[in-house]
């Protein structure tokens, strides 16, 4: 029984749309943040299908790279975030759109 | 039963995508992106990624996650002000998503990769292979992905201490 590598495409491409919608539609800093990941999770699909479809293991130490990526992303970027808000009071981005207090 | 297994997986994801995009509240777009990363996970082991199954769910849907969930319990993140919507990108933007994931998909399911089946229930990466592959392949990156994480500690602690100046 097989299915095909099309779904997972089709799954992961719709992940990535998704995560591209809410980059651009959304306003509070945080949740820009989630579409960041849920677009690198996407792309973790597409590396996985491929992987499997190829009987490599290479997509899979990639997507292992992606993910230790994404974990340092996330540090840094949520501990910018805290410091935008120390100095701002407001997680919306359309209010932070000057370099300099 | 994998088809069914793939197709319940598969409604959670694009379920909880959504839902992070239509939820007001911070939180709750917290709370269905672990939907997706835990549902991935499971569509990870249908492919036989068991190492990236595991990874997913201890430093995605852990970790990260629980990062997420306790900076917006620390800055109180509520509800999303409303914006005012220009009516222009209602009146273009949903159609056009609409007509281009159609066509996307049906360029996909059409020109797709020949002989493009998957076979299911076998395990493809166990988690031996991936790590001999990890330290003998791909041993540079994995050092330098370390200098990484060292470098992404010391600037998340220097940017949120609070400057005593």
């Amino acid at each position: 029984m097989t299915i095909p590598i099309s779904w997972y495409l089709l799954l992961s491409a719709f992940l990535f749309a998704c995560g591209v919608t809410g980059f651009l539609i959304k306003r509070n800093i945080i949740t820009l943040f989630m579409s960041i990941e849920l677009m690198l999770n996407g792309v973790n699909l597409s590396f996985i299908a491929f992987a499997t479809r190829l009987g490599t293991l290479d997509g899979h130490i990639f997507v292992f790279f992606v993910m230790v990526v994404a974990a340092a992303e996330a540090a840094v970027g949520l501990a910018i975030i805290i410091a935008v808000y120390r100095t701002r009071e407001t997680l919306n981005v359309d209010r932070v759109n000057l370099l300099k207090l | 039963m994998h088809i069914f297994l793939f197709l319940l997986f598969g409604a959670f994801c694009v379920g909880g995508a959504v839902n992070l995009l239509i939820q007001r509240k911070t939180i709750n777009s917290a709370l269905s992106l672990i939907v997706v990363m835990g549902s991935l996970a499971l569509i990870y082991l249908l492919l036989g990624a068991e190492f990236v199954a595991v990874v997913q769910v201890i430093i995605y849907a852990g970790a990260i996650m629980v990062l997420y969930v306790f900076v917006i319990m620390l800055l109180n993140a509520g509800e999303e002000e409303p914006s005012k919507g220009s009516s222009v990108a209602k009146i273009f933007g949903i159609p056009g998503l609409f007509a281009g994931g159609i066509i996307g998909a049906w360029v996909l399911l059409q020109h797709g990769p020949e002989k493009s089946d998957i076979p299911i229930g076998a395990l493809y990466g166990p988690a031996n292979a991936v790590g001999m592959m990890l330290f003998t392949k791909y041993l540079l990156a994995f050092e330098v992905t370390s200098i990484l994480v060292l470098i992404a500690i010391m600037g998340a602690v220097v940017l949120a201490r609070r400057s005593n100046s």
